[in-house]
């Protein structure tokens, strides 16, 4: 039912220049994390959030980018949407527990 | 259903998809075909094989259980019955269960399709599943010993048994990726093949069933896939994860574990319930009762089944606000699995309501599943669970929900589809007296299981106080008259498969598009994709017949 939406060349449709960006932002939250490891917040908990939060931005950039979620179908992006959520739920019950033990 | 395509039996274009000849022939025109119903009696023929041997193993932890003391065999064997009993059956039967061999066979001829989105993704499924098969069975007989942890593999000792965890553990990762494959193909076939007019609110029930068991095996499996790569690490690198002497948290384990493992019984009993959908109206001869309603639940259950996962791990450390938590959750699954409970038997009021054996093991479904359900529920409740955990009841509620509803479920849908299948009928005499037996001994062993758990007597012992064993003896006999019932199905069903009579194109009377095609399936099921104008379950005396 569904045909392809788009060709070989709307997967490139930012040219190879959005890729380079992509990636020297990646560079950039790399070296955030490092730094940001470095840094004493008082609290294990954030420290943790911190990375996660920096983590999360850097995977949807690839997400995003590098793996085309951008030039697809919405319902890819749904479909990708509900694992995402769905992932997020599974770790913060989990980490509910720890906090409250 | 819908303006049926008409096929006469001895016309198809193709040929029927058991006398198929391709590029192989004999046993290797099956294992590398990928057409979805020879994959689907592949899977079944597995699947028979395995629940034989699991139950021979189940045969012999009750009988232990006959006197007080050792009767046949000593407690460290005991411990890997239960263990590679409980393995067999979630792993390899249950979980894999209906998805993979009703679902495989049904699924495409129910939505107007050829096949299945991926096919030859399809055939690797199976291959995957049978290679996690044969490394389970590897584990079992190599260096340490059969496996003693139980079915959960619980944290920390697996990670200190000397028993051959590693190698069990990476067959359940293997048979993991089966399960997403599987999932993710009938995700995609039911956004991607539907027949012209075949509208989401148009598709089988058994199709929805599908649909939600998919997203949770695309979605939970993976989690059981880390689990166990984290186990093999831990155990092999001794990197702490989950040993507390390495630094790592039991309980961390136990909420890997579960949230695939909780989801995973509703991978298991979703597609039963589609079954159950099926088999309703088409025995009452009226429109199931809540169409809509029942669709959404199996959405809903499989949303709110995701979510409760914690409520096995109340007595276990686990934070008494996540306790609360879960607790919650668990009691809104409740709901629509009460909706659908309630639409089903709503189906067969003013119904024009035919016995048989089908409709037997539905009704078999509803009523042990019930049980299954609400034993659930006492569980759920925080302070009863203190008393309930780790006791026969516990044992007694999950076989009520994985065998009561799954293989009921399962044995439901054979009986069904077993005309179409292989266009034989099997004795509906004999078929009877195997589901009555199954009945009776099915409740004779696990309500007394339940009795005996509500008064104390613990899980995965091999032995027991005096006081119970009156309750253990009925039990047993119960497990006997279980098996008697479940083997004189196996044969009833051979002989039907070998000796049957010939069975009608349609001998139900059933509206969904699988039963208009004529005689046996054709190799790509339909020699012209139907068009569908209207929903799964009209019982119009004078069904729509459109050339």
């Amino acid at each position: 039912m569904h045909q392809p939406t788009h060709t070989h060349a709307d997967d490139h449709a930012g040219g190879y220049g959005i890729y380079l960006k992509v990636w020297l932002g990646l560079i950039v939250f790399t070296g955030i994390t490092v730094a940001a490891a470095g840094v004493d917040l008082n609290s294990a908990g954030l420290t943790i959030a911190l990375a996660l939060l920096i983590a999360s931005v850097k995977t949807a950039l690839v997400v995003y980018f590098f793996m085309h979620i951008k030039y697809e179908h919405l319902l890819f992006k749904l479909m990708l949407a509900v694992c995402a959520i769905t992932f997020v739920i599974f770790i913060g019950l989990t980490f509910f527990d720890i906090a409250y033990r | 259903m819908a303006s049926r395509a008409i096929v006469d039996a001895n016309e198809h274009q193709e040929p029927i998809y058991l006398d198929y000849r391709g590029r192989y022939d004999g046993i290797l025109g099956w294992i590398l075909s990928t057409d979805h119903k020879r994959i689907g009696l592949m899977y079944l023929a597995a699947l028979v094989v395995f629940f034989l041997a699991a139950m021979t193993l189940g045969f012999f932890m009750r009988l232990e259980q006959w006197t007080v003391g050792q009767t046949i065999v000593d407690a460290k064997t005991y411990n890997t019955l239960f263990t590679v009993h409980g393995v067999i059956m979630v792993f390899l039967v249950v979980v894999p269960g209906i998805p993979a061999t009703l679902g495989n066979f049904f699924l495409p001829l129910q939505l107007g399709a050829k096949d299945v989105s991926f096919p030859r993704l399809n055939l690797t499924s199976w291959y995957l599943y049978m290679i996690g098969a044969l490394i389970i069975f590897l584990a079992l007989f190599t260096s340490g010993g059969l496996p003693d942890t139980g079915w959960t593999f619980y944290a920390p000792y697996n990670i200190r048994t000397t028993t051959n965890i590693p190698l069990a553990v990476f067959g359940v990762f293997i048979l993991g990726f089966s399960s997403i494959l599987t999932g993710l193909n009938f995700v995609t076939t039911m956004h991607q093949l539907r027949a012209p007019g075949m509208s989401w609110f148009r598709m089988p029930l058994f199709c929805w069933g599908l649909y939600a068991t998919g997203w949770i095996q695309v979605l939970a499996t993976p989690v059981l896939g880390i689990t166990m790569l984290l186990v093999l690490v831990e155990k092999t690198m001794s990197i702490g994860v989950f040993d507390p002497s390495l630094g790592g948290d039991p309980i961390l384990y136990q909420h890997l574990f579960w949230i695939y493992s909780h989801p995973a019984v509703y991978i298991m009993i979703l597609p039963a319930m589609g079954i159950i959908s099926e088999i309703m109206p088409t025995f009452a001869r009226r429109t199931i009762f809540g169409y809509k309603a029942i669709a959404y639940s199996s959405l809903a259950i499989a949303l709110a089944g995701s979510l409760v996962w914690g409520h096995h791990m109340f007595t276990s450390g686990q934070s008494y606000t996540a306790n609360v938590l879960f607790s919650l959750l668990t009691f809104l699954v409740g709901i629509p699995t009460a909706i659908k409970v309630l639409n089903w038997v709503a189906t067969l009021y003013r119904g024009a309501i035919r016995i048989e054996p089908p409709l037997l093991y539905a009704l078999s479904f509803i009523f042990l599943f019930s049980i299954g359900g609400f034993t659930g529920l006492m569980q759920g409740v925080l302070n009863v669970d203190v008393h309930l955990h780790d006791t026969y009841f516990v044992v007694a509620h999950f076989h009520y929900v994985m065998f009561g509803g799954t293989v009921m479920g399962l044995f439901a849908g054979l009986h069904y589809w077993f005309p179409k299948m292989f266009g034989k009928m099997y004795e509906k005499s004999w078929a009877n007296i195997s589901w009555a037996l199954q009945l009776i001994g099915f409740n004779m062993l696990y309500f007394t299981m339940l009795v005996m758990g509500y008064n104390g007597m613990p899980r995965r012992y091999y032995d027991h106080l005096i006081e119970f064993n009156a309750g253990h003896q009925l039990a047993t006999v119960g497990s006997w008259v279980l098996i008697a019932g479940i083997l004189i199905m196996f044969a009833n069903l051979l002989h039907g498969l070998l000796k049957g009579e010939e069975a009608d194109d349609n001998p139900w009377g059933g509206t969904t598009l699988e039963w208009s095609i004529k005689g046996l399936p054709p190799l790509e099921n339909f020699d012209e994709i139907p068009e569908v104008t209207q929903g799964p379950y009209d019982h119009n005396p004078e069904p729509e017949v459109v050339k």
